[in-house]
């Protein structure tokens, strides 16, 4: 046997030998799903818009959206009743009575349209389609001053909302008593 | 059966015989007087004695509610029984049926993985004591008024022995990629709940439970699958754990935005703030219980730390003047309850109990007025501030500054 190919079959044996390691340290249950599966078993929405489906609405859309489904909890212009306000309270960070609410408070656009899409309107999440998802996120965002009147949110404008309070957050930095 | 009574009641008869010298007038009067009713036969669930009535609290225990209290003034040791588990859900209990549940991992990994409860169950396993606290436990306790009890007080905490899957055994199986940083977990309840840990802690003791004291997880504590963060608030413990998303970042989700964040005085706002600081508080005696006269009483109570192990615990009877070392029953888990005693005579004067944890990190369980010093008055959550209970002249236990 040539040497050249005595060290070449030396190294094939490494090379499977090293395979061979790494699956038996793998338990190999468990199963890889299909791209179908994979689509089904549900998404993530990142704050850079990752995620997100395609869709828009507009703030019109979304003010009929939030009439039909949001207005009997969180109040007809979204100040709150039953349910959480979901606008006002900017510069009430600072005071005795700091009202937090998406317009006051929240960082991301991104995290409201994730939140609405998971688990509202409470009594039946899943209800509201990504489009109207979308237009309720659009009409809320105006009611807060955020975005104008004109404003059209989709998978690609969404992200790029500024929420007031995007810098308002600062790293765990406890313990903070002696 | 009948037939089998009297040579049953000859055995039990000539074994109380023989016993009989050394018992009590009384003791021997019920072994020789009437006829006795057999008792119960094996049950296939056994359940409390029915002169017990240990029960979860609920603020509204109708559709609206969304947490219970677990009775921590009832309880001895460092288990919670599993049905008196506090409880905290955003959109009710799913009932999920294990075979249908799958958990999928997927992501910046480099093979995408769908795992039964058989898969995970066939998997190498850890069974490690852990307590989970909400971080909204003893929210009422950044007043002075507080609550009557400790189960209002200190209610939203409960530990029990979880047995799973290190998550780092399973992000090994689907090999994360080096851009990832985050994990996102979600679960299976109407409002698919969801927070984001960093990778770094995912792969320390983070476990994917599927036992509890023994037997499977309860349904309010997520069956047939939850994601256990030892030591940090419990909203992170994601139940019904359907599908964990390796990431590049944290999705910012409300729970972890909206919610669970520590609004400051400068009006910025703390976030991720995980890690439940030490903390303890006096079970026994303790607010609503009374002491019926003078004498010896056992103070207990417990002590946790969400950064490790409790060093020590101190008691002090005289409202903080004085503090003296309570015995710590071992053995120490690290991130679980810790149960501390200490020995007292209560003199029938006014006393105001309070106890102090200390961790392996040095950390000092804090007063309430250091905590209100360091973040103001609009945080919610994470008060591990020293609890004071007023043992009053009546016997009666109060809260001490009510």
């Amino acid at each position: 046997m040539p040497k050249r190919s005595w060290l070449s079959a030396f190294a094939l044996l490494i090379v499977s030998g090293a395979a061979f390691a790494a699956d038996s340290e793998r338990t190999g249950l468990g199963s890889e799903p299909t791209a179908e599966e994979l689509g089904a078993a549900g998404y993530t929405v990142f704050p850079d818009g990752k995620g997100l489906p395609a869709g828009s609405g507009t703030v019109s859309e979304g003010k009929a959206v939030y009439q039909q489904s949001c207005a009997a909890c969180h109040g007809r212009n979204a100040e709150g009743d039953e349910a959480a306000a979901l606008v006002g309270g900017r510069d009430s960070l600072t005071s005795e009575r700091p009202r937090k609410t998406v317009e006051s408070y929240w960082p991301y656009a991104t995290t409201l349209w994730d939140y609405i899409r998971r688990s509202m309107p409470y009594e039946s999440p899943g209800l509201l389609t990504d489009s109207e998802i979308y237009a309720v996120v659009a009409h809320l965002l105006h009611l807060g001053g955020v975005v104008g009147e004109d404003a059209v949110l989709d998978e690609e404008t969404l992200s790029k909302v500024e929420m007031p309070n995007r810098d308002g957050f600062v790293p765990d930095d406890r313990p903070d008593t002696d | 059966m009948s037939k089998q009574r009297p040579s049953r009641r000859a055995f039990l008869g000539l074994a109380g015989a023989a016993a009989a010298s050394s018992l009590h007038p009384a003791a021997r009067a019920q072994t020789t007087g009437a006829i006795r009713d057999l008792g119960d036969t094996p049950s296939d669930y056994g359940r409390p004695s029915p002169f017990e009535d240990s029960r979860r609290w609920s603020r509204a225990p109708d559709a609206t509610a969304s947490s219970s209290n677990t009775p921590l003034a009832d309880l001895e040791g460092i288990v919670t029984p599993s049905g008196l588990h506090f409880e905290r859900h955003h959109t009710g209990v799913p009932a999920i049926d294990p075979d249908t549940h799958r958990l999928t991992i997927h992501g910046l990994v480099d093979r995408p993985f769908v795992f039964t409860m058989d898969d995970l169950v066939r998997m190498s396993s850890v069974s490690r004591f852990h307590f989970i606290e909400c971080s909204g436990n003893s929210a009422r306790e950044w007043s002075p008024a507080g609550a009557p009890n400790v189960q209002l007080s200190h209610g939203l905490a409960s530990c029990s022995e979880w047995t799973g899957v290190l998550l780092a055994d399973l992000l090994d199986e689907v090999g994360v990629r080096p851009e990832a940083s985050w994990i996102v977990a979600e679960g299976a309840d109407a409002g698919l709940m969801s927070r984001s840990v960093p990778l770094e802690r995912a792969l320390d003791d983070v476990m994917i439970a599927y036992g509890q004291n023994g037997e499977a997880v309860r349904p309010e504590q997520g069956y047939p699958l939850r994601l256990l963060v030892p030591g940090c608030e419990g909203s992170i413990s994601v139940k019904w754990l359907r599908r964990i998303e390796v990431a590049h970042m944290p999705s910012m989700a409300r729970d972890e935005t909206s919610k669970y964040t520590d609004l400051l005085p400068d009006g910025k706002a703390r976030q991720f703030t995980l890690v439940m600081d030490a903390k303890s508080v006096i079970t026994r005696p303790s607010g609503e219980q009374k002491l019926d006269r003078p004498g010896f009483c056992e103070i207990r109570g417990l002590a946790w730390s969400g950064r490790g192990t409790i060093s020590r615990v101190e008691v002090s009877t005289d409202g903080g003047e004085s503090w003296t070392d309570a015995e710590i029953e071992g053995p120490r888990h690290a991130k679980a309850f810790t149960r501390f005693r200490s020995t007292w005579r209560w003199d029938g004067g006014r006393h105001v109990l309070m106890s102090r944890a200390t961790d392996d990190t040095g950390y000092v369980q804090p007063t309430l007025a250091a905590l209100l010093e360091a973040r103001g008055r609009s945080t919610i959550y994470h008060n591990n501030r020293i609890k004071a209970w007023e043992v009053q002249e009546s016997g009666e236990v109060t809260n001490a500054e009510a």
